[in-house]
């Protein structure tokens, strides 16, 4: 029997998004939770060496790294059950396309607007509308990224169902509303009430304590 | 029926150049439509409206973006030649995982930027911090090479496949950032086999056929400085 585990952080949504993939998949696993912030275990950076960093999947003893690519791994290595990617080649390169889009602009810019402060924290929420309103129209008609489903799209963006809502409200701001993105709300509602999604989402309450606890030692050591 | 291929791109572009390499390597006959990088076309801006970047593959009136997304779109929908990713789920990834470094702007290592901060290096201190670097990372991609080619002549084995295309089409660069600091990069003495690859990959039709030659990549190169714009696309 295949063994696959998987090194990640209770509180990231990084591996978040692989625990909903091999969820789907109904891929058993072992999850080793990492205290990535404070601490790099050896046998992380034994698996991980180049980028030192969660989610890292380790199936039949070798290590696969980077989210999007372990999601690829993922789908080619378990085909028995729903498919993260579609068939067509076409609608293929459109998931890939959205998925490195969430990935180097969306989630890292939306995080950079939640933690900086003054002129820099004002570009970045300019920088953020900009893409959720891509997203917005991104969506259309549609339930979920993935259509009438969920799809690898929703997985990437999970980021933005739930952590960025935390957050934001942490950071005393309103850059996702439901008046300003009527289709992002939804899709946000909808997704959350997914059976997979909301079992397997970190606690509100923890992940709440642990970013307003970083949140006060950022504001600390501005000071 | 024949399908319409037309690649929206500018020659001297490494981006452009893998699509290309990619193209002939599945003998998928297009028209190359010259885009200026620098002046956003309306023809590129309804074809990628959310990023504005060159390259864009547009098969049978649809766009494609984002030149490896497009290597792996043209893998998917073409069956003629052998396949440029693995079969293999293992080897697969380890192709993807390296492209995607390649590209990564969040690892030290990356080519464009520690060129350019090689040659705005202030002092002979900061110059050699940028080459370690450079090198730290040719020595990562020198291990990538021995595990993905299992011995054979490119990453992909046999055949020239994604992650040859992924850094081959900066070996033109490469060349004329050689020239202009009197560095080899791609040594015998520290990358063996990344040295060896190189020489077998440049021969190859598939680069010598696309990729400018490194005299006119030069000439692009000193216009461009001359005009105070980054050269790459």
């Amino acid at each position: 029997m295949a063994e696959v585990k998987l090194f990640g952080n209770w509180g990231s949504p990084f591996s978040g998004r692989i625990e909903f993939a091999l969820k789907l998949k109904g891929v058993e696993y072992e999850f080793i939770d990492e205290d990535i912030y404070n601490y790099k275990s050896p046998l992380l950076l034994k698996y991980n060496p180049v980028h030192k960093k969660i989610p890292v999947l380790v199936h039949n003893g070798k290590p696969i790294c980077e989210s999007l690519v372990i999601l690829e791994y993922i789908d080619e290595t378990w085909e028995k059950g729903p498919s993260l990617l579609p068939k067509d080649p076409y609608e293929r390169a459109l998931v890939r396309f959205w998925t490195k889009f969430l990935d180097e602009k969306c989630v890292p810019t939306l995080w950079k607007t939640c933690w900086s402060i003054g002129e820099e924290q004002e570009k970045a929420k300019e920088e953020s509308t900009e893409l959720l309103k891509i997203l917005e129209g991104t969506l259309s008609d549609k339930k979920f990224f993935g259509g009438d489903s969920i799809g690898m799209v929703d997985i990437v963006a999970n980021f933005i169902s739930y952590w960025f809502i935390i957050l934001q409200e942490l950071a005393g701001l309103q850059v996702l509303t439901k008046e300003k993105f009527p289709k992002l709300g939804a899709w946000i509602d909808d997704y959350l009430n997914c059976n997979i999604i909301k079992e397997n989402l970190p606690p509100k309450d923890k992940l709440t304590a642990y970013f307003r606890a970083r949140f006060e030692a950022a504001a600390a050591a501005a000071k | 029926m024949a399908s319409c291929v037309q690649l929206l791109g500018a020659s001297p572009s490494p981006y452009v150049n893998r699509v290309q390499m990619a193209l002939k390597l599945k003998s998928i006959e297009y028209e190359l439509i010259e885009e200026n990088p620098h002046i956003k076309s309306e023809r590129l801006l309804k074809a990628n409206p959310v990023l504005k970047k060159i390259p864009v593959l547009i098969h049978d009136g649809e766009p494609i973006c984002e030149s490896l997304l497009i290597v792996q779109y043209i893998d998917d929908a073409w069956n003629n030649g052998p396949s440029l990713l693995p079969s293999d789920a293992q080897d697969a990834y380890l192709a993807r995982f390296w492209a995607l470094y390649i590209d990564d702007k969040n690892v030290d290592f990356q080519w464009y930027p520690l060129y350019k901060e090689l040659r705005e290096a202030p002092t002979e201190e900061a110059r050699k911090e940028v080459l370690d670097k450079i090198f730290e990372g040719l020595v990562l991609l020198e291990k990538a090479f021995l595990k993905c080619s299992k011995g054979k002549q490119f990453f992909g084995g046999d055949n020239i496949g994604y992650l040859d295309i992924a850094l081959g089409c900066y070996m033109g660069w490469l060349k004329v950032i050689e020239e202009m600091t009197s560095i080899k990069f791609l040594d015998r003495s520290k990358t063996p086999g990344l040295a060896e690859w190189a020489e077998k990959f440049c021969s190859h039709d598939t680069f010598k056929e696309v990729v400018p030659e490194t005299q006119k990549l030069v000439e692009i190169f000193k216009m461009v400085q001359g005009r105070g714009k980054p050269a790459s696309g």
